[in-house]
């Protein structure tokens, strides 16, 4: 029932994808990371103003597909050319790639943050108070102590995170980018031999997503050296 | 401006109807779909804790795999690979051409496949959970083991499982979405056709958020009563 003939022979075919599937996921992390930290630590200061429209966007964003995301702004806000046109934004919105990139930027950021925001309430009350004790400005104890906690402590939730990341970038085939997936599914259409596409595209992902948590398990012991082994 | 929203009316040429259909369909799907995972969560969390290699090997391969390919390709395997033993299996009776999977049943057991995957996450955590006690108790007692699952695990399983189910719950709703590439008219693909005939993508995929995320927050309500109601008489 499984060629693996033509299992093997896919493999490089399904393989040119995985560049992009990484940039799309690398780049939607990253910046998705930069972006959670900012809504994680503006949600820590009082105001109302700040928090209430962070707290709508990570409810939308938490509470909505990601199809539904990426449709809305790959078709959704083209239709407003003349505006984004206007603006300068157009070339951005035109492309499937920067939209998909911002979908999955945004999606990860409302997640993201939420992990953070988790994390920065957890560290101990104890340790800021010390911090506040030694004379560190609010900022030097947010960089020294409270952070570096925190974002240790938010690794593991954060690793899950990445892995739905790189699992999401799978949607950026529907409006037509050819990463893995992509090519996936042209396959299926071409050859109708499902199994065996599923297996190497399959094998593709898993690979990734192990590689993905054994560098993260290595930088979490690594943050965690400080610690008396049990 | 507000003759826009015309189209999403209940009425003649509006498209509310159709999309409270749809979204209906896509609940249907959802719940169904969830159903299912639950045999399939239940089988693979037993697998799991089985002390028989075999089980183990396969309970332990299928949450790998399936909570760590993108759902689009295990959508992907079950229609075209189904419909493939389908065309074949049709070829047999003398059916010619190609016989496509019905879409709803395709999705069902797709989502309940994937959900299973990660309801067996959730049963294993919850039965760890369970003090250990709690079976010395019901040995205790001469009950049966069938007896002691059903009366003294169960409900104190489904107690420490209820959040996580809640968030699997969650992830099956937004799940479903992706079975419109199949072509099953749930809210996604309505949206989508309302979207190209109106040529109002943006007002429709509004609406469509919309009503994903009311049907998150209602039926979110729903698993919170459930877990109030699981832990009455729990002491924290």
């Amino acid at each position: 029932m499984i060629d693996p003939g033509f299992l093997f022979e896919i493999i490089p075919t399904l393989l040119s994808g995985l560049p992009l599937t990484l940039e799309l996921a690398g780049s939607s992390v990253l910046l998705g990371f930069v972006l959670a930290l900012l809504l994680a630590l503006a949600q820590q200061g009082k105001w109302p103003v700040v928090v209430w429209p962070i707290r709508t966007f990570v409810a939308i964003f938490r509470g909505t597909p990601l199809l539904v995301q990426i449709f809305l702004i790959y078709y959704g806000l083209g239709q407003f050319r003349p505006t984004l046109q206007s603006v300068g934004l157009w070339s951005l919105f035109r492309e499937p790639y920067w939209c998909a990139i911002l979908a999955l930027t945004l999606n990860t950021a409302a997640y993201g943050s939420e992990i953070l925001r988790g994390a920065i309430r957890n560290v101990p009350r104890g340790l800021s108070e010390a911090a506040s004790a030694l004379g560190l400005s609010r900022m030097l104890a947010l960089r020294l102590v409270i952070l570096p906690l925190a974002l240790r402590q938010a690794l593991p939730a954060y690793s899950n995170e990445i892995i739905l990341m790189v699992k999401g970038t799978s949607l950026a085939s529907i409006i037509t980018l050819t990463e893995v997936t992509g090519i996936a599914q042209e396959l299926i259409s071409q050859t109708y031999r499902a199994m065996e596409v599923f297996i190497a595209a399959g094998a593709i992902y898993l690979a990734l997503n192990f590689l993905i948590v054994w560098a993260l398990s290595l930088l979490e012991a690594r943050l965690s050296h400080y610690r008396v082994r049990a | 401006m507000f003759d826009k929203f015309n189209l999403l009316g209940l009425g003649t040429g509006g498209w509310g109807a159709a999309l409270l259909e749809a979204a209906a369909i896509t609940l249907l799907l959802s719940a169904a779909g969830f159903a299912l995972g639950i045999v399939f969560g239940g089988m693979a969390a037993a697998g799991r804790l089985s002390t028989m290699r075999f089980p183990r090997g396969i309970a332990s391969a299928y949450g790998i795999v399936f909570r760590g390919v993108p759902d689009l390709l295990t959508i992907y395997l079950f229609y075209y690979g189904g419909s493939v033993a389908l065309t074949a299996f049709g070829r047999l009776f003398g059916a010619k051409g190609f016989t496509g999977l019905p879409a709803l049943a395709t999705g069902i057991v797709t989502i309940g496949f994937i959900s299973g995957a990660y309801q067996a996450e959730v049963y294993r955590g919850a039965y760890l959970a369970v003090e250990r006690g709690q079976f010395d108790a019901a040995k205790a007692l001469a009950l049966t083991r069938i007896q002691m699952l059903r009366l003294v695990i169960l409900p104190q399983l489904l107690r420490h499982a209820i959040p996580g189910l809640g968030n699997v719950w969650q992830l099956v709703l937004k799940d479903s979405a992706l079975i419109s590439v199949i072509g099953l008219v749930e809210l996604m693909r309505q949206s989508q056709i309302g979207a190209g005939s109106t040529r109002e993508p943006f007002l429709f995929y509004c609406a469509a958020a919309a009503l994903y995320f009311a049907i998150a927050g209602l039926t979110g309500l729903i698993f919170g009563r459930a877990e109030v109601n699981a832990s009455r008489g729990v002491i924290h």
